[in-house]
């Protein structure tokens, strides 16, 4: 009797879980499918049809914005990782007792509503704003010169957004690392430049793929920067779908772009982990 | 066992004699900055250890004995006095480019790479070539019996076997000098014992100095060619394991290395180079003592508790030219090898007797048992200024 329990006990423990998944994940996707495949319009209804013509046509018409949106996510995830890292560093290595303050600071900007805080850049990025105007005046730019609506503006909010992120799985990896790992490199005469290539630096990959993980699948799924700060030029996938879905109720075509999303995102993402899996990650850094 | 030939590995075995210690601290302190305090870690300490030697630091933890190992090492610089390395003076050179090279107390091996490549990693930063490194590194791992390990990664390898990397990876660089902090202390008892000997035999086989710092009085003694006792930031004795255990130069050398019996009292007598402590009519301590001993002057003797004869009966009469001392038996302990008796003496100090079980079966007596504690002159041994 005791033997059964137990046997049963890991499966009790994974219900809770599982149901959650199945109703709030699978069960979704499922009617998302459906959706996809379904033709009509709101007024008469949507019936199955397995239409899948609804994605080639989707693609075709939107594949600037697919594309945008994963350039987008690139260079908003290299910026992230080039600001993340020393911060992370910082805080790990020299923040002292301190730590526990400097890494509330990092999260502190999550306690405000992540529209109202992009909502905000859109008034320090604005022309008259306190950025632009005193440069201006200061004849440093030129009248002609704004950043809200461009690219800029928008992976500029990307990266806010997302640093946290990316700072707190790099601040873990780095954390971890044994001090005296550290000095033994020192010992065996690398000069600091060498200790942090061959040693501080592998040994945080770990976090670094984690934070990539993190910060490049939402930021390329984003639908609220380029919507406050950018302009029609700047339109991401998105904010795409989210039109189709709440202003022009074409669901077939906003399942169907969720579900190419979905799949982009997943073959990159697994195809940089094939590349650069943490086991192997920290094979390739020690030659 | 047989030594097969690590010829390359033994050609600093001979330092030519007469030349610069292998280390050498000059007028060393050393203060850390603690919640706006200074707090001395070294005191002024002068140290000269000598090529190819075994040399311990011993002492409680606190006591300063691993921040001078890292003062050698450069990981820490003198508050004030210099630092010399075969007669070079390194104060102020980074860790990187001293040639020296250490053993973590817990390996520090890194965890990203495998045994080779751990092992190569500062033959790899002296630019060192590829077919040298590779030869190199398998006649250390070799040397060290780890061969066929290459591939490993530290977390597939035992205590004992990390303990070897970490071993290797330092040796194969040929430093001037080993440290070792606390090399043994994750390890257990069997082989920690079987790593001593094992140390012992890779010293004497590369020839390069070892700097050991432990904790242990018993590894220490075993291993060492030389001794620094440290205590609170200060060496209070250097010597030979035998010139620490048999003639402590202070109170606190004597309580730390091994067991001692500790007696003071003042002197009423002194005669051929003998003074005389008496406490009752029977009960005295003789202890050898130099012409400037006076009568009346308080001394501290110490007597290691091997060299103590334990008798139930009045003391035999060849007892009367040495040390007598009357107590009753408050604990017994079997040993095994051999049986502890604790004596409350008449002398007012606590006494520890080992006593060996080599041909009495039986236990000389029992808890509650009137005993005689008695000694010869020469195992009395009194203790510093």
């Amino acid at each position: 009797m005791n033997r059964v329990k137990r046997q049963i006990a890991p499966y009790l423990l994974v219900l809770p879980g599982g149901i959650w998944l199945l109703i709030f994940f699978a069960v979704p996707m499922f009617a998302m499918l459906s959706l996809s495949l379904q033709e009509g319009d709101i007024v008469h209804g949507y019936r199955f049809t397995g239409h899948w013509q609804t994605y080639t046509e989707a693609i075709s018409a939107y594949q600037e914005q697919i594309i945008r949106s994963l350039i987008y996510g690139v260079i908003a995830t290299i910026l992230l990782i080039a600001i993340a890292f020393p911060m992370a560093y910082w805080i790990a290595f020299y923040g002292g007792r301190r730590k526990g303050s400097y890494l509330f600071l990092v999260l502190l900007p999550f306690f405000v509503s992540f529209v109202l805080r992009t909502i905000s850049w859109k008034q320090i990025l604005t022309d008259e704003g306190p950025v632009l105007q005193p440069l201006r005046d200061l004849g440093l730019i030129s009248q002609a010169f704004h950043i809200l609506g461009t690219p800029y503006a928008v992976i500029l909010g990307l990266v806010y957004n997302f640093l946290p992120f990316m700072v707190l799985p790099i601040y873990v990896a780095l954390e971890r690392i044994d001090p005296r790992v550290v000095e033994a490199a020192r010992d065996l005469y690398a000069n600091p430049a060498t200790t942090f290539r061959k040693v501080i630096f592998p040994l945080a990959l770990p976090g670094v793929f984690a934070g990539v993980l993190m910060t490049f699948i939402p930021a390329s799924s984003d639908f609220v920067n380029s919507e406050v700060l950018g302009s029609s030029d700047t339109t991401m996938i998105g904010q795409v779908i989210q039109t189709q879905f709440l202003e022009n109720s074409d669901y077939p075509t906003a399942s169907a772009l969720s579900f190419v999303l979905m799949l982009v995102l997943l073959i990159g993402v697994f195809s940089y982990a094939r590349i650069l899996g943490t086991e192997d990650v920290m094979k390739v850094a020690a030659r | 066992m047989t030594t097969p030939q690590h010829s390359a590995v033994r050609a600093r075995s001979a330092a030519p004699a007469g030349g610069a210690p292998a280390i050498e601290f000059v007028g060393v302190n050393k203060n850390y900055l603690s919640h706006g305090e200074t707090v001395p870690a070294v005191k002024r300490t002068d140290l000269a250890i000598g090529q190819g030697e075994f040399f311990s630091l011993l002492g409680p933890s606190g006591c300063g004995k691993t921040t001078t190992m890292r003062m050698i090492a450069g990981f820490e610089e003198p508050t004030a006095g210099k630092v010399f390395l075969d007669g070079n003076d390194v104060t102020g050179v980074s860790a990187n480019k001293r040639d020296v090279n250490m053993v973590f107390q817990s390996y520090a091996l890194f965890p990203h790479l495998n045994t080779y490549q751990n092992v190569a990693f500062g033959l790899e930063r002296k630019k060192v070539a590829k077919n040298e490194i590779s030869r190199r590194v398998g006649e250390i791992l070799e040397i060290v019996s780890l061969t066929g390990m290459e591939k490993r990664s530290p977390r597939e390898m035992s205590g004992g076997q990390q303990q070897r990397v970490a071993l290797a990876r330092a040796l194969v660089n040929r430093p001037r000098a080993l440290l070792l902090d606390e090399p043994l202390g994750a390890l257990d008892l069997k082989l920690r014992q079987q790593m001593q000997i094992e140390l012992k035999r890779i010293q004497r086989e590369v020839g390069i100095t070892f700097v050991y710092v432990t904790h242990d009085q018993g590894e220490a003694l075993t291993m060492s060619d030389r001794i620094a006792v440290m205590n609170a930031g200060v060496i209070e004795q250097l010597g030979t394991p035998r010139e620490i255990y048999e003639r402590p130069a202070s109170r606190f050398v004597a309580g730390f290395i091994g067991t001692s019996n500790i007696v003071d009292g003042h002197v009423d007598r002194v005669e051929g180079g003998l003074a005389l402590l008496s406490y009752t009519a029977q009960d005295r301590v003789v202890v050898p003592a130099p012409q400037s001993v006076r009568q009346g002057d308080k001394l501290e003797v110490s007597i290691r508790p091997e060299k103590i004869d334990l008798h139930r009966g009045v003391p035999p009469v060849q007892a009367t030219g040495g040390s007598v001392l009357s107590g009753t038996v408050t604990e017994v302990v079997y040993h095994g090898t051999s049986t502890n008796y604790t004596v409350s003496t008449a002398a007012g100090a606590d006494f520890t007797v080992f006593d060996q079980n080599a041909s009495n079966a039986d236990d000389l007596a029992d808890r509650g048992d009137r005993v005689y504690l008695t000694w010869a002159p020469q195992h009395s041994y009194m203790i510093g200024d």
